[in-house]
């Protein structure tokens, strides 16, 4: 079904949904949502199975017109969302009528907002997944950011009605400072004393070279003993690769599958999407954790958004 | 060099790295992809993908189905009874290959760097059987152990903005085929026809790492002829058992 014309793609724009996997050992990153928090919570206020296919929508100037009417919601980022030029909440579901125009048009907090939309976007699954990797031309769109005059399609669903509310406790706020925790490793033996010290003590800046790959930071350099090569091997979500130079580059859902530099630490997973709302000039500091304490970590979020897919199941709307 | 114990490294929470030594040797490359299929036959709950690299298999796991810990404990297990498992023979894949001209603009270079004839390169290339490693860098590039050190090449100073798909190419002491079209700074001796990646294909990639490759020299006349073929899904890839 035809639900959408895009007026305006905005710098990027991209059809997602939670990755792609099995797929590393052919050299294919996972892609999909970089924030999956408010990629899933999109998904349940339409009423959708959460890795159902939505627009991933990084900063501001998108804008689409509604071909027929519909459910959706914006989580993430705050873009200033309006409905014809009428601000609309984020973190809620919202009846759109044919016609109607969504605009994204200013950068107010974050840096990734999410559209999720009742059915969930219609494009044909690659390698099993809908998530868009624009570097290779797969999956989405035809493989590519959306442009200007895309007519998007989206799937048959029971109906969904307007008014689902994400609980105020569970919408985050964007700092612009940030901590992530670590786990150190896997070659946190290539680096002296000094080097982990300056890791886990600095503040470092996201630099302009951020993107779905990777973000760079700038920041105090990190010492390795002897050298910053490795022979290659497989490059985890939210590595912290450091190269010669000692800076510091943390990979994410777009990363090249394998690579040759050492690896400090890893983010942990339920830290990403924090990450993911994070631009350049924003800061992060690194704090390391335990396996134990980060298991620990994943059953609370795990539990929290347990709670909330509950609540927003039983609500009324 | 390889490691009496392999290495257990924590990649986060949600991946373990299996490192079975340091270097770059086929048979260290061999353990990887035991463990890789001794974890498929085992068939884990909990395990999401594992990614052969040179020296090391990254499991990725879902730590609420299973713990860091089992896991760890598993993969141990694992790793000590795998000798028992025997690996298939490895595939050896042809990849006809038109060298020189348009198709490899750099083989004079390479033939002129290294003191010998252009023939002398294509003869040199064509006669090896090259392991795969692993795949990586991009969809579908395979990282080949065995070229001749008789033909290696310097990389390009200011790499070329735009390689087409199935550039066979020379860095160093290593050749590779590029998977799609990309910028890139191998030195460039000739190209396939073949679709070496293609994002509808299950697998996706031509082949996979523990598989052998070999170059065959072809003429421009049967390149055109198997692209045909292979875009209408004609072509059938020579692929053979080692012994």
């Amino acid at each position: 079904m035809e639900t959408f014309e895009v007026l305006q793609p905005g710098p990027l724009t991209t059809i997602q949904d939670l990755g792609r996997f099995g797929y590393q050992q052919y050299g294919v990153p996972p892609s999909g949502a970089l924030d999956d928090y408010a990629f899933k919570i999109g998904n349940m206020l339409v009423g959708n199975a959460e890795n159902a296919a939505s627009l991933e929508i990084t900063l501001f100037g998108s804008q689409l017109r509604a071909l027929r009417d519909t459910v959706i919601a914006i989580t993430g980022a705050d873009l200033g969302a309006a409905l014809n030029g009428k601000p609309i909440p984020r973190w809620e579901s919202i009846l759109v009528r044919r016609g109607d125009i969504i605009s994204f048009p200013r950068l107010n907090s974050g840096c990734r907002a999410y559209l999720a939309v009742s059915g969930g976007f219609d494009v044909p699954k690659v390698m099993s997944s809908a998530a868009t990797y624009t570097k290779a031309g797969i999956g989405g769109l035809e493989g590519r950011a959306l442009r200007r005059g895309d007519i998007l399609h989206t799937l048959k669903s029971p109906a969904t009605s307007e008014g689902a509310r994400v609980p105020p406790e569970y919408i985050p706020v964007y700092p612009h400072q940030n901590e992530l925790r670590v786990i150190l490793g896997p070659q946190d033996d290539y680096f002296s004393e000094d080097g982990i010290r300056a890791f886990l003590q600095a503040d470092y800046t996201i630099s302009a070279q951020a993107d779905r790959m990777g973000y760079r930071l700038e920041g105090p350099r990190i010492e390795h003993k002897l050298k910053a090569d490795i022979i290659s091997d497989g490059i985890p979500l939210g590595a912290v690769q450091v190269p010669g130079d000692g800076l510091p580059i943390i990979l994410l859902v777009d990363r090249q599958t394998t690579g040759g530099y050492t690896k400090i630490a890893t983010v942990l997973s339920i830290d990403i999407h924090r990450l993911a709302q994070a631009k350049p000039g924003d800061q992060v500091r690194f704090r390391q954790v335990t396996e134990d304490e980060a298991l620990g970590y994943l059953q609370e979020y795990q539990q929290k958004l347990q709670t909330l897919r509950q609540l927003l199941q039983d609500s009324p709307a | 060099m390889i490691y009496d114990e392999p290495r257990l490294l924590a990649g986060g929470d949600r991946a373990i790295f299996v490192e079975f030594g340091d270097g770059i040797d086929p048979e260290l490359n061999c353990r990887v992809r035991h463990l890789m299929l001794a974890i498929a036959r085992e068939k884990i709950p909990g395990v999401i993908e594992t990614v052969p690299t040179y020296r090391s298999l990254l499991v990725y796991f879902e730590p609420l189905e299973i713990s860091a810990r089992k896991l760890k404990d598993t993969l141990r297990r694992l790793a000590q009874s795998m000798g028992e498992i025997e690996l298939a023979k490895p595939r050896l894949i042809e990849i006809p290959t038109v060298y020189g001209g348009e198709y490899g603009p750099d083989l004079e270079f390479v033939a002129a760097h290294n003191g010998l004839t252009t023939s002398e390169v294509i003869q040199l290339h064509t006669s090896a059987n090259y392991l795969i490693y692993m795949i990586g860098f991009m969809p579908g590039f395979p990282y080949l152990g065995g070229m001749s050190p008789k033909i290696a090449a310097p990389r390009l100073e200011t790499p070329r903005t735009k390689i087409p798909a199935g550039s066979v190419g020379i860095a160093g002491t290593q050749t590779g085929i590029y998977p799609m079209e990309s910028p890139g700074g191998w030195r460039l001796i000739g190209r396939t026809p073949l679709k070496i990646f293609d994002p509808t294909r299950e697998p996706p990639a031509l082949f996979q790492a523990g598989d052998y490759l070999t170059f065959t020299s072809i003429t421009p006349e049967e390149f055109s002829r198997i692209k045909q073929a292979v875009e209408q899904g004609k072509y059938s890839v020579k692929v053979t058992l080692m012994e």
